[in-house]
């Protein structure tokens, strides 16, 4: 009994040694940025480039620019797994770390952000989660710190009809055609029904839902169904890991050509369509910033910081659609931060102040040129009341070897969008008792 | 009754109009069956043998692919890797009885069944470790094209799978019935205390299951990665098969195959006849509640050994 | 010497069936409740409230409520996160359409609801044993979840399927959403969780708590001694998914905030199963060393890990982590199969003869 107590005492020793040895020694002029990412769980794989992404271009800015006008920045990572409790339990422990706590948080998880729209509101922390998230936290009024540009899960839906429609010859074409909508059975996956629904009743075409239980590893029975039943002129995809390459495999096996199916943007990726193989050539997704390596900014980040032997990933996958969405991330943050310098000095500032930044936010073709990134995006511009900016998406295609951008950028129906996401956050601020605050410009 | 006719009658004339749209379903779901009886036959293997449930049989897929996958990925030719990895899975086996159950030998069942979830945890946190959490695209030259039959379309690559399935199948039940090894197995499956008094070695027949069950998990492994590419995800099927396994029975190797044929022809049919009326992706429930339909008429599954109880 | 029995003479047959017999357990755990409802509050960060204690006692309801099925009646079950996930919902539904109702009255509707559905899913166990059970309740889990994922009446026609939880009141105090400070949310899930696992302890010593035992030892021999296993296994149900239908509507209301029911998966049942084995079957106290053991683990391992300079390694860091997790599990195991709380029993053994142990 005796020697099995003097282990469990050991065992509890590192454990307490490691506390210790944790309590690093604090810096004072230094911006703190968290990033919840996964490395692991079932979306690791995904979880990985995007981590780097944003890793890189950070250690980018502390090595090439000495931090953000000489506030460096220190990022500390937190591994979620994709899984609600472990964020929560991140957010929990980074929030107060650095002199001022935390910048910003980027969940990287639908559900994640769910679980931290209150508590950071409550803190005062601004959430950004660029693409995924709460469609209608783009209501800034409603929402005062949770941020989702460029565009939310229902603009990007308007984007995707209006490329179908312009391949079919014009929204009025749209009228008899089939549509199928392969979704991961999640509150990720079902965010896009209502929309697709509403724009069902407004161009006459015919949606058919076909869900698919997480993580997604058997999709026989959907695609048998789609493939050799419904046969839809177009199929779009909401998924997400291990889903998309499944569903792209199977697609194929029922022989569904891959020109007319398209994923959103988290359906796009190295990631979905290499495990396919051959399978996956033709295959269409939607994407809201650059793919592959060829911008200024990439140059820079190999120049500077793998060159330094500071990369967080390897060298070759620089430039993947995940690792420059990690970037484009990452180069938000660090410009709302810029602006919120702007607004209240250039000093480590708090998450409130970062949130001025974020409402003042405005990327001008110039700035991204500046950034390195001309191109590379569309110009984003926030406001109190907008918090999402309605950014436009094009498509891209994978041609066996990488992604090709094969149209233009479509804008958003923010017609359609806009009074969707009033309705919904009105309710919201019903259900919670949360009066909406008032914005300068309206 | 509009509704009882939506739900019982409604998807029945589904299957009534398109009959051989429902063929194909059908052979769809059945080759799905076949693949999660490959990951149902390791669970059967150390039961039978030992009266452990292993649910650390997922993690030996996704362990036994990983190094397979490492390993082609280095270079090293096909043969040549699955040589290696299993090697590896011996060692493991090897690792599993001295560190695992030797020390747990006699304790109740549901003591062994949280010890291999351990195990899960083990191997899923060093697989990954040693060989990273990127998708890794498994590539063994298995055909992927649909054939049609008769208008009847079948996927290509489940019927290499199938065929290997049954090999694989085929090779166990040689090597049960007539090697001395496969013997021992049995004799031990069939009263521990009785195969020991004749001089059978529990520890090294136990060593055996494990191997045997860590290459059925590299078999399973191979064809998984080939159909989703090798990643942590893999390690999830093992819930695919739990109901196969029960349905069939715990402690038998035809039952596994049984089960795993009746569980995907029933989801599947489920998913495209029933799915629309329910609204979708009902599979994952569709498959327990098969199988416990099942069990309420046979409790120890189709094939399983009847459970005798005394006082 | 501190620890000792001698002396300590029962004058009257409620003295010698009291819960805690011993003058020492009682200042015990007095010393233990002073804690939890004084010092801590008072003592600890916002963090360690609302990221540790909160879920450390949820969980520990949830595994007091799976113990009575498994460890006290013997019916494995797998199902626990569908059963949480059945509260969680029938929590809101109330909550939203009664908005005046006390969140008491809320919780007790709630665990009466999850434990009619218990019973439903308990059927099968009056047939199907062992690790049959075992999956056959995943069936519960599995068909739960998507039925509440699938209907969108359950979260409100909410575009999404997550349900947000409501500020509501106890007593006039508010205890959830974001209004609520999490000190008051702290000790009403405490509140909660202490006369549960009264009730909880005197149920097991009652008829009905000796009939679980006397099915989980054998149920046969139980039904010749005029046992009915219908009502025994079915009680066991009930009661087991009450105690995780309120855990589940505490997790949804008082911890995380909002919910969608993936957040209930498979997962969750496996981490309380492992709560109630590696705190002890059969226990009460082991609900809690088991939920204290699963909630710290892994966040003390990620502290350590960070902390020994692995910071630039996150994926190694959690890789590591699984795998310390799964071999302390199976050291556990070998140690002391019947958990944490018989190592606290052999313990007490020890105290009482010390320090001159015969």
């Amino acid at each position: 009994m005796m020697d099995r107590r003097t282990g469990l005492a050991l065992m509890a020793g590192v454990v307490a040694a490691g506390l210790v040895a944790r309590a690093a020694p604090a810096q004072e002029n230094v911006q703190f940025i968290p990033s919840l990412v996964y490395r692991t769980g079932p979306y690791g794989p995904n979880g990985e480039p995007f981590a780097n992404g944003v890793a890189d271009y950070y250690n980018l800015i502390n090595e090439r620019d000495g931090g953000i006008n000489g506030i460096r920045i220190v990022f500390e990572e937190c591994d979620t797994q994709y899984n609600n409790d472990k964020g929560v339990e991140c957010y929990e422990r980074l929030k107060n770390k650095g002199p001022t706590g935390a910048a910003v948080f980027s969940p990287l998880s639908t559900g994640i952000t769910y679980a931290l729209i209150e508590r950071a509101t409550a803190d005062r922390i601004p959430i950004f989660s660029m693409g995924y998230g709460r469609s209608d936290a783009a209501y800034g009024r409603v929402f005062p710190y949770i941020f989702n540009p460029p565009a939310n899960y229902w603009s990007q839906a308007t984007s995707i009809i209006k490329y179908v429609a312009e391949q079919e010859g014009g929204l009025d074409k749209l009228k008899g055609k089939k549509i199928a909508l392969v979704y991961h059975d999640s509150a990720y996956g079902k965010e896009p029904i209502p929309t697709l629904q509403k724009l069902e009743g407004m161009y006459g075409f015919k949606l058919s839902l076909h869900p698919v239980a997480h993580p997604g590893l058997e999709q026989k029975a959907t695609w048998l169904k789609i493939g050799r039943r419904v046969r839809p002129d177009w199929v779009l995809m909401w998924g997400w890991g291990v889903m998309n390459s499944t569903a792209i495999k199977e697609a194929a096996a029922v022989g569904f050509p891959m020109e007319r199916f398209i994923g959103n943007w988290w359906s796009g990726s190295e990631n979905d369509v290499k495990p396919a193989g051959d399978a996956a050539i033709g295959y269409k997704s939607a994407n809201f910033h650059g793919a592959g390596a060829d911008w200024p900014v990439h140059k820079d980040i190999l120049e500077y910081v793998y060159d330094k032997g500071l990369g967080a990933g390897k060298r070759e996958r620089v430039g993947e659609v995940l690792y420059n969405r990690g970037v484009t991330n990452a180069m938000i943050v660090v410009e709302a931060i810029r602006k919120a310098q702007e607004i209240h000095g250039v000093k480590p500032l708090t998450g409130e102040q970062i949130r001025d930044g974020f409402e003042n936010l405005d990327l001008t073709e110039a700035r991204l040129k500046e950034l390195g990134m001309e191109g590379f995006m569309l110009p984003l511009k926030l406001s109190c009341a907008d918090h999402e900016g309605g950014g436009p998406v094009y498509i891209q295609q994978w041609d066996g070897q990488k992604w090709n951008k094969i149209s233009d950028w479509y804008h958003p129906m923010r017609d359609v969008v806009w009074p969707m996401i009033e309705e919904s956050a009105l309710k919201y601020a019903k259900e919670k008792g949360i009066t909406p605050r008032e914005c300068p410009q309206g | 009754m509009e509704v009882l006719d939506l739900v019982l009658f409604e998807p029945v004339r589904g299957i009534l109009d398109a009959p051989l749209f429902f063929v194909e379903v059908l052979i769809g779901g059945l080759m799905s069956g076949v693949m999660y009886a490959l990951v149902a036959l390791g669970f059967v293997l150390i039961f039978k043998a030992s009266g452990v449930f292993n649910f650390a049989q997922g993690s030996m897929v996704l362990f036994a692919a990983l190094f397979f996958v490492g390993f082609m990925d280095a270079g090293v030719p096909m043969w040549l890797a699955f040589l290696l990895t299993l090697a590896v899975m011996v060692v493991l086996a090897f690792a599993v009885e001295r560190m695992v159950l030797r020390p747990l030998v006699n304790q109740p069942a549901i003591t062994l069944f949280m010890a291999t979830i351990g195990i899960t945890f083990f191997l899923d946190g060093l697989g990954q470790a040693i060989w990273g959490s990127d998708v890794r695209r498994l590539d063994v030259g298995i055909p992927e094209d649909p054939i049609i039959v008769a208008d009847i379309f079948i996927n290509q690559f489940d019927l290499f799978a199938a065929v290997i399935c049954g090999t694989l199948v085929a090779v166990l039940a040689l090597f049960f019935q007539y090697t001395p090894t496969g013997r021992a197995l049995r004799a031990v499956a069939d009263d521990h205390q009785a195969a020991m008094s004749v001089g059978i070695p529990l520890s090294t027949v136990w060593t055996i299951v494990w191997v045997v069950a860590g290459i059925v998990g590299l078999v399973a492994g191979i064809m998984w990665g080939a159909k989703l590419g090798v990643q942590f995800n893999l390690s999830l099927i093992a819930l695919k098969a739990l109901p196969a396994l029960i349905l069939g029975g715990l402690t038998s190797v035809p039952g596994a195959i049984v089960g795993g044929l009746v569980i995907g022809a029933g989801e599947k049919v489920a998913e495209v006849f029933w799915g629309e009326v329910l609204g979708g992706a009902i599979e994952d429930w569709f498959a327990y509640v098969l199988a416990m339909v099942f069990l309420l008429i046979r409790p120890e599954g189709l094939f399983g050994e009847k459970i005798i109880e005394r006082v | 010497m501190i620890y000792r029995e001698t002396g300590q003479f029962k004058t009257s047959y409620a003295a010698d069936q009291a819960v805690l017999r011993l003058r020492e357990d009682r200042i015990g755990l007095a010393v233990i409740l002073l804690l939890a409802y004084v010092a801590i509050p008072l003592l600890a960060s916002e963090y360690w409230l609302s990221t540790i204690m909160l879920p450390f006692l949820i969980y520990a309801l949830a595994a007091l409520g799976l113990n009575i099925l498994t460890g006290y009646a013997g019916q494995l079950s797998l199902g626990t996160g569908g059963f949480m996930a059945t509260g969680a919902f029938a929590a809101y539904k109330l909550a939203t359409a009664f908005p005046g109702l006390d969140f008491v009255v809320v919780l007790i509707l709630s665990g009466a609801i999850t434990a009619a559905v218990g019973v439903l899913f308990g059927l099968p166990s009056l047939r199907i044993k062992g690790f049959y059970l075992a999956v056959a309740t995943l069936a519960a889990q599995f068909f739960l979840l998507w039925l509440y994922n699938k209907i969108p009446w359950f979260t409100n026609y909410s575009a999404s399927g997550v349900i947000s939880a409501p500020t509501r009141t106890a007593l006039g105090i508010p205890v959830t959403g974001f209004e609520a400070s999490v000190t008051a949310k702290y000790l009403f899930v405490l509140i909660v969780v202490t006369l549960l696992s009264l009730a909880a302890k005197n149920m097991t010593r009652l008829e009905v708590g000796r009939s679980w035992m006397a099915i989980r030892d054998m149920d046969i021999a139980a039904e010749i001694i005029g046992i009915r296993p219908l009502t025994a296994k079915l009680t066991a149900f009930a009661v087991s998914s009450f105690y995780c239908g309120i855990a589940g509507a505490l997790w949804a209301f008082s911890h995380t905030g909002a919910v969608e029911a993936l957040a209930f998966d498979i997962g969750v049942s496996f981490r309380v199963l492992f709560m109630i084995i590696i705190g002890g079957l059969g226990t009460i106290l082991g609900n809690y060393l088991g939920a204290a053991f699963i909630v710290l683990l892994p966040i003390f391992l990620n502290n350590a890990l960070l902390g020994l300079g692995m910071q630039e390694a996150v994926a190694m860091a959690s890789h590591l982590e699984a795998m310390i997790m799964g071999a302390l599990i199976v050291f556990f195991l070998i140690v002391e199969p019947h958990g944490l709380a018989r190592l606290w029993q052999i313990g007490k053994e020890k105290l009482r003869k010390w320090p001159f142990p015969y």
